[in-house]
């Protein structure tokens, strides 16, 4: 059993569900990233997601494209990325999953990628626009270095689909909540909490289902949980703070935690 | 060639690099346009529309003045600038509305650089009673600013696209968001032989009627087949429709040129397969001006139509089987071209089939009298016209 499944499996005990909380590594800069990791963790996040920046972030809102580009403006790279998890896992036990569009990978190469990835730690890759049928080599790749592949789920994906999903995925199964790229939404639609209803039957027993795209807000977490999803994802709410809050890190990190403990506390059961 | 692609692929290139929401819908495409491909009735409505609308078949002229001036082989054009709207794009927006209008889609969505898309999407969509709605960066606008108005006219929606460079990249990643959004409802309509399968297979079947025309034409007028094809490249949407039928005639030379912009060396240019590296780019695999992280770079060309760091993948096997070469010409051969074609024939190339041209004058020039070159005139250069002002103001300054 791999790192992440053994956190859903914990969790699962103390009926919780799983805060993975995004970044975009780099952004503002590469030196903040691992402080503003600190923040999540403290504040609960039992999943650490980091971005690597990428100049043409197709399935991402306005939020998080902002983020990327701040972050290549300071110059951050892939290998930097990943060495930010290597220096985050020195300190902490949380499992890291790295998101990144595929072309970076595909620059680097497969066999170096995840090479890297293993040497500094990292316990899953989720890949945008990597379709399972295009991904018959990174899966061979990431199997031999034991970095689980999170694949998505949309609204739009068949049943015949999803059980092909399932099988190349490990770690856990990324469900995009409704239509659209990324960002924080008001509220949650109905369509989501049917969508949850209609695809854990099949991931059930084989892999731990976690919900995002338009989670930010305590009550969305509450919502997904209840339903019986075993996690939430949310990262353009942590992101949206970075900006705002640039020329003042104390404050930026005081309400990254905030935020990450107000999310945490909704994950859990009423007593 | 013909049996390309297979399983979404030509050789390695092409693919369908997209996000799972998008699965559905490329896959729904992608049998839609097989059942109707080989239907009649599409067929002849496609026929009847690019005939009596978009004023098919263009002619195939032979640039005599043109051709005494260079004092080499015999220069033809294949006048897409004739057809309705301009340019060759009609062929493709026609095919794809009338696929659009069959898969019971009516909102389309399409990206455009220098407008010359957005024009022919628009002009398709009213005539068939769609709806469309174009993304264009506001650093296009800025050059192609009648043609905003332009797809105004014709009942379009514009959405000026403010993120990342400003130009035909951006209104792709801007249109494919829209898309993720609204799939239900919306057709995306893409204006090259790029993005993932089955597009590049689409648009290029539509181009297919300029190779197809030229073939018969040429036969007709030279009783052979000419030596050598010359297209612009950008995407390659013009390149392919004209070498595709060529393909397995490998007597006939097959070059599509790239834009140079400043010079390769200069760094602003738009050269993906002179200069780029193999990459993973809206949807597909194939030639990418990145950096050595994976970043996209920034282009630049003197024509918008041209100034796209990815290219079709067809033409990225072309150039790995060796049938195609892939030259470049910068923007001043280009405007050189254009401007010559215009004293000597009476006829204003787009800037982007000038760099075709430029590099067509090229090698013309060192063939034998017996020999004969056809360059795809893609388009006309009317919008362009200020743009080419402004650059010999300063050159002259």
């Amino acid at each position: 059993m791999s790192k992440i499944e053994k956190v859903f499996q914990i969790l699962k005990t103390k009926e919780e569900g799983a805060l993975i909380g995004y970044l975009t590594a780099g952004d503002p800069n590469p030196k903040i990233t691992p402080l503003l990791a600190n923040s999540l963790i403290r504040g609960g996040v039992d999943i650490l997601e980091l971005g690597i920046p990428f100049s043409d972030p197709i399935a991402d809102g306005p939020t998080i494209q902002a983020a990327s580009l701040r972050a290549l403006k300071a110059g951050t790279t892939p290998n930097q990325v990943l060495e930010i998890a290597g220096e985050i896992k020195k300190k902490q036990k949380i499992p890291i999953v790295i998101l990144t569009y595929y072309n970076p990978i595909f620059r680097m190469g497969l066999e170096n990628f995840f090479r890297l990835s293993k040497k500094y730690g990292v316990d899953g890759v989720v890949v945008p626009d990597l379709p399972i049928e295009e991904a018959h080599k990174y899966l061979e790749t990431s199997k031999k270095y034991g970095v689980d592949t999170i694949f998505f789920a949309t609204p739009s994906t068949s049943e015949q689909r999803l059980m092909k999903i399932i099988k190349s995925s490990s770690g856990f199964l990324y469900l995009v909540s409704q239509f659209g790229v990324t960002g924080t939404r008001e509220t949650l639609q109905n369509s989501t909490v049917e969508l949850i209803k209609k695809i854990l039957p099949k991931t059930t027993n084989q892999i731990p289902l976690a919900v995002g795209f338009g989670v930010s807000k305590p009550e969305h977490v509450k919502l997904i949980v209840e339903t019986g999803a075993e996690g939430v994802i949310v990262g353009s709410a942590f992101v949206n703070i970075i900006e705002k809050n640039q020329k003042n890190i104390n404050k930026m990190l005081g309400l990254i935690e905030d935020l990450a403990y107000k999310l945490k506390e909704s994950t859990k059961g009423d007593p | 060639m013909s049996k390309y692609p297979i399983d979404g692929k030509y050789g390695k290139y092409g693919g369908r690099f997209v996000p799972e929401v998008l699965m559905a819908a490329i896959t729904e495409l992608e049998e839609a346009y097989s059942s109707f491909k080989n239907d009649t009735d599409f067929k002849n409505d496609l026929k009847y529309y690019l005939a009596d609308y978009a004023g098919r078949p263009t002619s195939l002229y032979y640039a005599e003045n043109l051709t005494k001036k260079i004092g080499g082989a015999k220069i033809y054009l294949k006048r897409e600038d004739l057809a309705h709207g301009g340019a060759h794009k009609i062929n493709n927006t026609i095919g794809q509305a009338l696929l659009a209008k069959r898969m019971g889609k009516k909102r389309i969505i399409a990206e455009t650089g220098a407008g010359q898309h957005g024009v022919a999407t628009a002009m398709a969509c009213a005539v068939l009673g769609l709806k469309a709605e174009i993304y264009m960066g506001v650093e296009d606008i800025r050059r192609q600013k009648l043609n905003m108005f332009r797809m105004e006219l014709l009942g379009a929606k514009v959405h000026p696209v403010k993120s990342g460079s400003k130009t035909l990249k951006d209104a792709i990643n801007e249109a494919l968001r829209d898309w993720v959004t609204n799939i239900e409802s919306t057709y995306y309509l893409i204006g090259s032989v790029v993005g993932p399968h089955p597009y590049p297979m689409i648009v290029r079947d539509f181009q297919n009627v300029i190779g197809n025309e030229l073939k018969k034409q040429f036969l007709l007028k030279e009783k052979k087949l000419p030596d050598a094809l010359v297209a612009c490249v950008g995407g390659g949407s013009n390149a392919i429709g004209t070498f595709h039928p060529f393909a397995e005639n490998l007597d006939v030379k097959l070059f599509g040129v790239e834009a140079a912009g400043k010079g390769i060396k200069s760094g602003k240019h738009a050269a993906s397969l002179g200069a780029g590296f193999e990459g993973i780019f809206h949807g597909m695999l194939t030639y990418v001006l990145q950096d050595k992280e994976g970043q996209i770079q920034n282009t630049h060309s003197i024509s918008a139509g041209l100034d796209y760091p990815g290219v079709g993948p067809e033409h990225a096997f072309l150039k790995a089987l060796k049938r195609a070469q892939y030259k470049t010409a910068t923007d001043k051969e280009a405007v050189d071209a254009f401007c010559l074609l215009s004293q000597e024939e009476g006829i204003i190339p787009a800037l982007e089939s000038s760099h075709a041209l430029a590099f067509a004058i090229k090698i013309a020039r060192k063939m034998n009298k017996d020999k004969t070159v056809v360059v795809t005139l893609s388009g006309r250069g009317d919008k362009d016209v200020e743009e080419v002002a402004n650059y010999l103001r300063e050159k002259n300054e």
